[in-house]
């Protein structure tokens, strides 16, 4: 019951909590949309985030409100850290009107502008030029702006990685660029698609620092990710993290999973949980205590089961708003005709 | 002042440029060499590096990063060098441009101008030839420019500009200096999605877009003269989306319908336009509509383009058929 004011990488005591409690949420979110999924209420392909809680939490706690956030279709926990409320993230997986993008984006697509979140994208790697643009309208408007953005290990093997890379370093963009190295690009063995063993070859290919990082080790991120905001933030360009983790459930929802071995999860659920390995390092130092992990992850149940209910008693969206956003106005064809329908 | 169409949207590109921190102007060789046909010439010098820049051959990159400075306060226009290079990028036009209004459910908006030369008749090979514009008409997002003359480039690249939405501003590379039309040296938009009815008609309706325009009205001119056909030309200026009520507006007066495009046919914006009028005016219809357009195979060679390309006198072989002539 020791509960000191020990810090951990210059964190207080309330921010591992509040760091503790989003990993717990991430988890529990995601069981939770796992479970509507497979209820039915949730369409379309899904991927949950379980097992890269502390990627998530360990980097986006070094961001400020006004910094933006790009990711793959892994987004769900990303928009969360971001601010968005879990209610209108889960309304988006329901493809509720209540949800971020009005039930019109759907899984992959998480965004707001308030919030500084840029999806969610159904490419791989698309995101990554847009990341560039997002960190060059920042530097040109003379914001101070750092641009994070999340691909996984398959998306460096596409040519827009490259290109992104590139012209961000030319360009000594406010960039972060997080490399979620959860060890499969869907059934792609990294071992297997890279002619080279880590990303740091890749790293100084584009004249930037990189660092590998343990992923399941929360702080380990948190300390690698301030590094590379501040350097963002000080205007000295790039950098890109390629942080090892591993999800612990398929691809997406409908993966049978034959590229890896049931053993294999099992011994990475059973030692390497970011959450567990978080949890006793929390009671090693004498930060925290079990009683108030389990306050936190009840809480985090609460929460995720109070997304899911209003998800459930939100609206769908009018038929109609099938035709709003494609265009500006109604100048285009299309809306024309609706109307003659 | 009497402008080429070049120096109609070196003009327009330095008015925005002037008038709109937010622009910025990139691409391939567009800084100091002003572009492979000039378009850009001595805008960096005028407006420094920093809004006007050369980038890496990257289309992707190119196009993905103008995304990302659109949806964050910019106003970029950035140049494609042909418009074959337009597949290099497809994905960041199609996936991303394109689409980002609507998934985002309107909290992203994309003001993006994406300008790429096209066409042929100057015996550049394909992919330096190609008309692509019928390829984004299955992209819903997208509006597609396609000017014919100095004084509608520039009015409509300035609207182009101004537009919320992703533009592919498709400029014909043969009227680039092909002619020198009066042009007013301040701004002055042309608003999109409204065709121009060029010369007014009561026998047969042409609709046409870029170089086909001066096809139409060469036909026209030949038709008046030999046989007494009165042909309306109509300038769709936006192909996408279509100036429907133009279109019926004409077929319901005329009658007569031929749609005049250098592109192959299948699937063309004549197909469209031929829809279009089924749709909405089939019974004004007194015969088939005809269309005159590039052949159904990549862009050939020099020595075939002649031979591809629609003419003043392929045009009149459709009218001769239409007026039962």
């Amino acid at each position: 019951m020791a509960i000191s004011n020990a810090t951990l990488a210059g964190l207080t005591r309330t921010q591992l909590l509040e760091m503790h409690y989003m990993m717990s949420l991430l988890r529990r979110f995601e069981e939770k949309s796992a479970e509507e999924y497979t209820r039915g209420k949730i369409g379309g392909f899904m991927h949950l985030y379980i097992g890269q809680e502390a990627v998530g939490v360990g980097s986006i706690t070094n961001l400020l409100p006004e910094d933006r956030v790009l990711s793959s279709y892994r987004e769900h926990g990303h928009a969360i850290l971001k601010g968005m409320e879990p209610r209108v993230v889960m309304a988006e997986l329901f493809g509720k009107s209540t949800g971020c993008s009005k039930g019109k984006g759907g899984s992959m697509h998480m965004w707001s502008n308030e919030l500084g979140v840029y999806g969610g994208n159904g490419i791989v790697a698309a995101q990554l030029p847009m990341a560039a643009g997002l960190a060059f309208a920042a530097q040109y408007q003379g914001l101070n702006n750092v641009t994070m953005c999340f691909f996984g290990d398959g998306a460096v093997d596409e040519g827009a990685f490259h290109e992104s890379l590139n012209l961000a370093s030319l360009w000594k963009l406010p960039v972060v660029y997080m490399c979620e190295n959860n060890q499969y690009s869907m059934g792609m063995a990294v071992a297997k698609a890279w002619a080279v063993d880590s990303l740091m070859p890749r790293a100084a290919a584009y004249n930037m620092p990189g660092e590998q990082v343990d992923g399941m080790d929360v702080i380990a991120v948190y300390e690698a990710a301030l590094r590379a905001v501040e350097r963002a933030r000080n205007g000295e360009g790039p950098t890109l993290l390629e942080i090892k983790t591993y999800r612990f459930r398929g691809h997406s929802m409908t993966d049978p999973a034959y590229y890896r071995t049931r053993e294999e999860e099992h011994e990475w659920r059973n030692t390497r949980d970011p959450i567990g390995i978080f949890e006793k390092r929390l009671q090693e130092q004498g930060i925290a205590t079990q009683a108030e992990f389990d306050q936190n992850d009840a809480r985090a149940t609460q929460v995720a089961e109070d997304a899911a209910d209003f998800a459930e008693n939100s609206p769908d969206p009018a038929p109609a708003e099938l035709f709003t956003g494609v265009m500006v106005d109604n100048s285009t064809a299309l809306s024309f005709r609706r109307e003659r329908e | 002042m009497q402008m080429t169409m070049i120096e109609a949207l070196n003009s327009a590109l330095a008015l925005e440029l002037e008038r709109d921190r937010r622009v910025v102007v990139f691409g391939e060789d567009i800084g100091a060499n002003g572009g492979v046909f000039r378009v850009t010439e001595h805008l960096q010098n005028k407006f420094g590096e920093e809004r006007v820049f050369d980038t890496p051959l990257a289309e992707s990159g190119i196009i993905g990063t103008s995304i990302g400075m659109a949806i964050y306060g910019l106003r970029p226009i950035v140049e494609i060098q042909f418009a074959g290079f337009l597949f290099v990028c497809m994905n960041q036009l199609v996936s991303q441009a394109a689409r980002i209004r609507f998934r985002s459910a309107g909290a992203y908006t994309c003001p993006l101008v994406v300008r790429a030369p096209y066409g042929g008749g100057v015996r550049t090979p394909e992919l330096h030839s190609d008309s692509l514009e019928a390829v984004f008409l299955q992209t819903p997002g997208f509006k597609i420019v396609v000017p014919s003359n100095p004084y509608d480039a520039k009015g409509l690249l300035a609207s182009a500009v101004e537009d919320p939405d992703p533009v592919l501003f498709l400029e014909n590379i043969k009227l680039y200096r092909s002619f020198r039309a009066e042009t007013p040296t301040e701004h002055y938009s042309i608003p999109l999605g409204k065709a121009n009815v060029v010369q007014e008609g009561t026998d047969v309706s042409i609709f046409a877009y870029g170089a086909m325009v001066n096809v139409a009205l060469e036909a026209a001119k030949q038709a008046q003269q030999e046989t007494g056909t009165s042909v309306e030309v109509i300038d769709l200026r936006t192909v996408w989306p279509l100036d429907e009520d133009a279109i019926a507006a004409s077929v319901e007066k005329t009658g007569r319908a031929i749609i005049v495009h250098e592109a192959p046919r299948a699937g063309g914006i004549g197909a469209e336009i031929t829809a279009v009028i089924n749709e909405r005016c089939f019974y004004s219809l007194l015969k088939p509509i005809g269309r005159v357009t590039g052949y159904d195979t990549p862009y050939p060679v020099p020595g075939q383009e002649d031979y591809y390309l629609p003419t003043p006198a392929k045009v009149m072989t459709a009218l001769r058929e239409i007026m039962e002539l």
